[in-house]
């Protein structure tokens, strides 16, 4: 497995910072002493990669047909974490987050092989339920899709499909729901129009309310703000940075900064490959892989 | 950037290769500073001893320079990776050249304050000691201007003997002064001479680490080599 942890892992500051030193002083006495380069010290997003998997990928491959889309790919996606996956269009990246909760099923030619595993499951087997693997396995799409219907059951919509609750209830989740994505206040006095007369901004935070309603545990975002202004665009990242508290969120991005911006581990994708995964850190600082560094500096050809 | 291929906007390569052409001028300025300073002193010459105060102020307007072009790049084109590294090397290296060319003009005020010392073995000291900080200087400023992070790793390396030097010399001028307070003087300012180079020593490391640093994207350790310590040469 190749993720950041193991690979800023070496060196870490150390509590006791005296002894270092005086180690440090006894082991070059003065002399000349091989030179030995030290890691990034551990950073917030370390801590955030060292946690269990919610998901993890090993050796993936897919295919449109006879078109190999995604090769043997191997990622982990830690708990309570962000994921952002950046790289070029037609890198599979879009792919990889479409076969995380195999909406990849809902076309015919489509065909993945190794394992997705998710809460001991490999979810690429044969009679995975995959209505309820939905359900904790949400999706945020580009575009706001919200339902043609008032705002109250687009959120009411998705809970009366996996679950039967009270009318009491049903008000209460759809409050929260709304709440959690700080939608309420805006809509509160409207909850009977209809959704599709909301801003583009508030139309994408109704639709992640939605996503979280039924509580799922992962949530997949597919470019969530690309079609949002800059104040719409930093709403949905400071909810991301409230709901990771909660949920496990996998991003993908064209835009490098807001994964720079929101991301605990950054992973990227050239031609169907996962080219580097690591913390975002030490990713948009110091990324190992040429093709990265060229990618994120913007010496792509 | 050495090795690299072109950025996809080409505006950015100019705005990167001007950055780095204010700090090189820098580089070229404080060496010539350094050296005119330590010739103004181990061959007590006059003409040389004005030169270092005299280009002090077109160090500072190009460090001035350097940190706006820099902010700039920073806000408009938030840079990446090698990019990020090195824009941020550039403003700290910057700092650094702007404090040797200091050190250097204060060597040069004091350089013919120190004649009737001329025959000390400290003065043949402060000679090498100049030499080799001049050395160093000149391999810090090229690992600068050609991106080489094995000749900054070896700057880095080399600055143990001018500490040694500066040690000793240290331990001998106390003696001086004891000896003689009419030497207390001139002692005084061959010390403050010593410290100045060793400290243009420092600077030149640290150029060093932020080259390795850039070009790497690698810290080299926290503790470099060291090669004496001044603090310890004489009882308190």
């Amino acid at each position: 497995m190749n993720t950041g942890v193991q690979a800023t892992g070496g060196t870490q500051a150390s509590p006791n910072g005296s002894q270092e030193s005086t180690q440090a002083e006894a082991r070059f006495g003065g002399t000349v002493s091989p030179v030995q380069a030290s890691a990034t010290p551990l950073t917030e997003q370390d801590e955030h990669l060292a946690r269990p998997a919610a998901m993890e990928v090993r050796g993936l491959n897919f295919y449109y047909g006879t078109s190999h889309a995604l090769h043997d790919i191997s990622i982990r996606f830690p708990e309570r974490s962000v994921t952002g996956m950046i790289g070029p269009s037609g890198c599979g990246k879009s792919t990889l987050l479409r076969v995380l909760n195999r909406m990849y099923d809902l076309y015919p030619g489509q065909r993945a092989t190794g394992e997705v595993l998710f809460d001991n499951q490999n979810i690429l087997a044969p009679g995975v339920n995959l209505n309820v693997l939905r359900s904790r396995v949400g999706m945020v799409f580009q575009k706001p899709t919200p339902f043609p219907m008032s705002i109250y059951d687009n959120i009411a919509f998705g809970i009366r499909l996996h679950e039967r609750v009270s009318r009491s209830e049903m008000d209460g989740r759809v409050e929260d729901s709304l709440r959690r994505v700080a939608l309420w206040p805006e809509v509160q006095d409207r909850l009977n129009s209809s959704a599709t007369a909301l801003s583009g901004g508030q139309q994408q935070r109704l639709c992640i309310a939605r996503t979280i309603a039924v509580r799922p545990e992962v949530i997949l975002l597919d470019e969530p703000t690309s079609a949002l202004d800059p104040v719409s665009t930093a709403r949905i990242e400071e909810l991301l940075d409230e709901l990771k508290g909660e949920f496990t969120i996998a991003i993908v991005t064209h835009n490098m900064q807001q994964a720079a911006r929101c991301a605990d581990q950054v992973a990227f994708f050239y031609m169907g490959r996962l080219v580097e995964v690591d913390s975002t850190p030490r990713m948009f600082t110091a990324p190992r892989e040429k093709q990265t560094q060229d990618y994120i500096t913007g010496r792509f050809g | 950037m050495v090795n690299e291929p072109t950025h996809t906007v080409t505006r950015y390569d100019q705005e990167l290769e001007s950055l780095r052409g204010i700090v090189a001028r820098m580089g070229g300025l404080v060496e010539r500073q350094t050296a005119q300073a330590i010739a103004a002193v181990v061959d007590q010459n006059e003409e040389a001893a004005r030169e270092p105060p005299r280009l002090d102020a077109e160090v500072d307007q190009l460090e001035r320079e350097a940190e706006q072009l820099a902010i700039r790049i920073l806000a408009l084109r938030a840079p990446m990776a090698v990019d990020l590294r090195q824009i941020v090397a550039v403003l700290k290296m910057s700092g650094d050249l702007e404090r040797i060319g200091d050190y250097a003009s204060s060597i040069a005020r004091r350089a013919l304050k120190v004649e009737q010392l001329e025959g000390a073995l400290s003065f043949s000291a402060l000679r090498a000691m100049g030499r080799l900080v001049q050395e160093n200087l000149h391999k810090a400023v090229e690992a600068m201007v050609e991106n080489d992070a094995t000749r900054a790793k070896e700057v880095w390396n080399a600055d143990t003997e001018v500490d040694e030097i500066y040690t000793s010399m240290f331990r001998e001028l106390v003696t001086y002064m004891m000896e003689d307070p009419r030497n207390i003087g001139p002692c005084i300012h061959l010390l403050f001479m010593a410290k100045n180079l060793e400290r243009i020593g420092d600077h030149a490391t640290n150029i060093a680490e932020r080259i390795y640093y850039a070009v790497t994207g690698d810290m080299l350790p926290a503790e470099r080599p060291r090669g004496g310590d001044a603090a310890k040469a004489i009882p308190g």
